[in-house]
């Protein structure tokens, strides 16, 4: 095996410091990364559901290090403990810095208490993306909410997170909304803090 | 019209449509954590990031041909100098060089200076055959193989596994002759 035998300079990744954050990498780029990570993804399920869910997975990961991440960087190791804190952290800062804006919507919920929505006209992952008819309500948001459902399950906010298109009057594409929902503890620990 | 010449990657860059490169590195980790997970051997995971990465290569260089005004090149020593000043800045903002050219002129590495793929990256010891950024060396095969060149891509040093830098053999095995895709009779 290569690289065995080798001294291993084990430059802790810890002791690095910690980048700002202001490096870009071409669009294209992440499409064509995106979109083998959907395609490998196919192969490995055999529904859509299945499919939604292993992606969502995949979000989730990247999710609770970016929960980390700017934690440290932009709140000097402070987190949010407040449900409209955490939500306005993830609609404000995570997706500033994940895609380079706020969300276009944060919303609660009219039917139930627990539920809230952040909306966005054109989801960074949806751009490309053109759903064929026999995959039926499939969306490759579920990306973006196993993101969000990873930063808010690291925050000790667990929920149900869920991507759904939602047409708009007068527009070709629909916007996808992901739909929040707490568990019971959380509501119940909000209403304890008053 | 008169003739455009070749942009400069820096320029190309400059113009395109851009992401947070820390987006691109924790999906391409969730990539990787995913396939390990899958498929549980090392090996296998060095295969299929190669097989993803061939796959973005076919379709990548379409727009670097489309983007970069890049004619063909004369040669395979050109190629790579173009790989690594303009393909590289191009897609992942990074600047590579060409060193280590053997006699003909037919294998030489491409020395990453700047990889986004590996921030916030360990490689655990279990993990030490993986190569973690191989799907790099499968885009670059695959964007090769669609302009008539079979090549060997390998990676020679990885500072995940303690080396000094990031270096990719690129190795040019044979040079397809274009053929049309029909026939006279057709």
């Amino acid at each position: 095996m290569i690289g065995v035998g080798k001294i291993k300079q084990y430059s802790n990744i810890l002791d690095k410091p910690l980048s700002k954050g202001k490096q870009e990498v071409s669009l294209s780029a992440y499409a064509f990364l995106f979109s083998e990570l959907v395609q490998y993804n196919q192969t490995q399920v055999d529904n859509i559901a299945e499919l939604e869910r292993r992606l969502e997975d995949a979000g989730y990961a990247v999710g609770a290090r970016v929960l980390e991440l700017l934690c440290h960087r932009e709140k000097g190791n402070r987190r949010e403990t407040r449900l409209l804190g955490i939500l306005s952290f993830v609609h404000s800062t995570v997706w500033k810095v994940l895609f380079g804006k706020v969300a276009d919507s944060l919303e609660k919920g009219t039917e139930h208490e627990d539920e809230y929505m952040i909306s966005e006209k054109e989801l960074l992952v949806n751009r490309f993306i053109s759903i064929p008819k026999d995959m039926g309500t499939f969306n490759c948001g579920a990306f973006v909410a196993g993101i969000v459902r990873g930063v808010l399950d690291g925050a000790g906010f667990p929920a149900v997170v869920t991507a759904h298109f939602v047409p708009v009057e007068g527009q070709q594409r629909p916007r996808t909304t992901i739909l929040i929902k707490f568990a019971e503890e959380v509501l119940r620990r909000e209403a304890r803090l008053g | 019209m008169a003739p455009v010449g070749p942009r400069s990657g820096d320029a190309i860059f400059a113009n395109m449509e851009r992401v947070n490169a820390e987006l691109f590195t924790l999906t391409y980790g969730a990539t990787v954590r995913q396939l390990l997970t899958d498929l549980e051997e090392v090996e296998e995971v060095n295969k299929q990031l190669d097989q993803m990465g061939y796959n973005i290569g076919i379709r990548l260089i379409d727009e670097f041909l489309a983007k970069s005004n890049i004619s063909r090149c004369v040669d395979f020593k050109e190629t790579a100098e173009v790989i690594a000043k303009v393909g590289f800045k191009m897609f992942l903002g990074v600047t590579a060089s060409v060193t280590n050219w053997d006699a003909d002129g037919t294998c030489c590495s491409i020395i990453l200076e700047d990889n986004p793929l590996v921030d916030f990256v360990e490689l655990p010891d279990t993990f030490q055959g993986l190569y973690y950024c191989n799907i790099l060396s499968g885009v670059i095969r695959g964007a090769l193989e669609m302009v008539s060149m079979k090549t060997e891509v390998t990676w020679i040093r990885d500072v995940l596994r303690g080396d000094d830098a990031f270096e990719l053999q690129v190795k040019l095995v044979k040079q397809v002759p274009e053929e049309y895709p029909y026939k006279d009779d057709e």
